[in-house]
């Protein structure tokens, strides 16, 4: 397997030049800024920071393995439902909705990975597209248990809940952000380790990989798992910073978005997605301070986005690797 | 056994419909291998146009005319100068339709409002058409029969005409085709442009029953897709059966465990792809 620098290819690698200062700048911000921001931007960081795990998440299935899912907001929102069904419904500790969520988001990876593992390219897209969408009609119509429309409200603070001695925006946000960095390493520990070579020697040439003996069905399916597991425990911690969940967590919008924030950002690269988490949020946000047209305004950046940097913003300017 | 009748003809009024909208989809997968997120934007941008024109004129055929002409060509310049430059690359040809589809949900939600509307039935179509017990509404029974017509079309052009000889071998082998001499582009064009007139075909006539509404655009996708998958991507034969069969199962679930809409899908679906990933009649 040629892989001639597996540094390059997970994007921290080769900094240098506007890549440097970015991430200086938005670690900076993402450091310190809740400390002196208001209670509005914090809320803003926390969505970004938990929306930026869900990018990365996806970033192992679509731009390690190159498989596209287009369902991917499912894991999310069903750890969520998890979450709500649990503490409202059952009147759970903290620990079991925790956990519960992200075991019921990974059960379903675990299942659903069954079905789509073995096709690749379009088939995958359409499938994970079709799959996500019974998932969201299951919430939108099984009212008993998910409330339907209007979702699920009354989840209790993350921190009374797990019984913390803190309350508030910013100790919530730092939370998140540790369950973020926790995450975010071991996903970069995944993708650089022999099993992730692997994944993206099968993205590359899957044939090449199966008469190497490698089994890329198994492959491609704890991908998805992992991928799965990831998105869930974002969607437990979402649940947690929301307090409330609906449908449109795992519609198709919400999983199109995700697929943006990777393909801005730039796929395959651990660190693009967090860029293209902060942008749409930043952009979401502000947009709909201005203009009622937000949902066309992001129209135009998916195309504007396509048009301008296909390969995402982290790679602009780089010749392609890994 | 009225009840059964009754649900059956209201399936096959679902699996019409679904075939307007299923067989453009998957004649564009076909061909230029896009997986078309606004193709349900086609179908809403239909009913919104024949909206239009039937205020103004009074006429459900003026307004299906209009309306297939109208997206037709917006489909036609959508293929034109944003999808095919990236032929090759079939994500961002997805994300393009993505946006393109954001677009036409929130233009259409500009221009005719958010109030969701019904077209008004045609005078010659209305009542309903009775046969000892089962009662059924006549213009239901003349959508089928209108999808019935379109299919049997499709298949004569695809079967039996010089295009479909040329279409089929561009479904075969893209790059063959065009080293005959075909013009993969153009035939490109006008497919995704016949898609869309389809779609939007299919929104005036499900017009009077499902209406307009900001939204049905990604209410009816999924079923779209699920007809592809089933009946498999690129075959027209295969979106035939794969309408029947979702129009059906979808119809019957609402009816039978309202809760569980969309999710009667899921049955049918796996069960398809652990048997056959390519689907019915698909090719790998």
């Amino acid at each position: 397997m040629a892989e001639p620098s597996p540094r390059a290819a997970t994007g921290f690698g080769t900094l240098g030049g506007w890549r440097l200062g970015l991430v200086i700048v938005l670690g900076l911000v993402f450091s310190v800024g809740p400390l002196v921001a208001s209670t509005y931007w914090v809320g803003l960081l926390t969505q970004m920071v938990i929306l930026a795990m869900l990018a990365m998440s996806l970033d192992i299935l679509l731009g390690y393995t190159g498989l596209p899912s287009l369902g991917h907001a499912a894991f999310f929102g069903v750890a969520a439902y998890g979450v709500a069904v649990l503490a409202t419904g059952y009147g759970a500790g903290f620990w079991v909705c925790f956990l519960g969520g992200i075991l019921i988001g990974t059960l379903l990876a675990a299942a659903f990975g069954l079905i789509v593992s073995h096709v690749r390219d379009v088939y995958f897209l359409m499938i994970t597209l079709a799959l996500g969408m019974v998932l969201w009609g299951l919430s939108y119509r099984w009212i008993p248990v998910t409330g339907g429309d209007n979702g699920i409200s009354g989840i209790p603070n993350l921190l009374a809940h797990a019984g913390l001695p803190f309350e508030g925006g910013v100790p919530f946000y730092y939370v998140t952000l540790l369950v973020f960095t926790v995450c975010a390493l071991v996903m970069r520990l995944i993708v650089r380790s022999p099993f992730g070579l692997t994944l993206r020697g099968i993205r590359e040439n899957e044939g090449r990989m199966k008469s190497l003996g490698f089994n890329t069905w198994l492959h491609c399916y704890v991908s998805y798992v992992i991928s799965g597991a990831f998105a869930s425990v974002a969607g437990v911690v979402w649940a947690y910073y929301n307090g409330f969940v609906s449908p449109t967590y795992l519609d198709l919008t919400a999983s199109s978005e995700l697929f943006l924030m990777v393909t801005l950002g730039g796929p395959a690269t651990l660190i693009g997605p967090v860029l293209g988490a902060t942008a749409i949020v930043l952009l979401k946000n502000v947009m709909s301070a201005y203009t009622a047209r937000w949902l066309f305004v992001l129209g135009v950046v998916y195309i504007a986005a396509i048009l301008g940097a296909p390969r995402g913003v982290w790679n602009l300017g780089r010749r392609r690797s890994g | 056994m009225t009840y059964l009748i009754t649900q059956t003809l209201n399936g096959l009024f679902s699996a019409a419909l679904l075939f307007l909208i299923a067989s453009g989809l998957t004649l564009a997968f076909g061909v230029m291998k896009i997986v078309n997120i606004a193709h349900g934007s086609f179908y809403m941008l239909g009913v919104y146009v024949a909206y239009t024109v039937v205020l103004r004129t009074g006429s459900l055929l003026l307004g299906a005319i209009v309306a297939i002409l109208v997206v037709a060509s917006v489909g036609f310049v959508m293929q034109r100068f944003f999808l095919r430059r990236f032929g090759s690359d079939p994500l961002a040809q997805m994300m393009m339709t993505m946006g393109f589809a954001l677009m036409f949900r929130d233009g259409a939600l500009m221009i005719w409002g958010g109030d969701p509307f019904t077209l008004q039935y045609p005078d010659l179509l209305r009542g309903s058409l009775e046969a000892g017990e089962v009662v059924f509404p006549l213009y239901r029974l003349f959508v089928i029969f209108v999808a019935a017509l379109v299919g049997l079309g499709l298949w004569m052009v695809n079967d039996h005409t010089l295009v479909g000889a040329r279409l089929r071998a561009t479904v075969d082998d893209p790059e063959m085709a065009s080293a005959t001499g075909i013009n993969v582009a153009l035939l490109s064009g006008l497919v995704f442009a016949a898609g869309a007139g389809l779609a939007a075909f299919g929104g005036v006539m499900g017009g009077p029953i499902l209406g307009g509404y900001a939204g049905i655009d990604f209410d009816l996708l999924p079923l779209a897709f699920v007809v592809v998958i089933i009946g498999g991507m690129g075959s027209l034969k295969g979106a035939l059966i794969g309408s029947i069969v979702v129009g059906m199962i979808d119809n019957f679930g609402k009816a039978l465990v309202p809760e569980l809409s969309y999710f009667t899908l899921f049955a049918p679906m796996v069960i398809v792809l652990a048997l056959k990933p390519t689907g019915l009649y698909g090719r790998a």
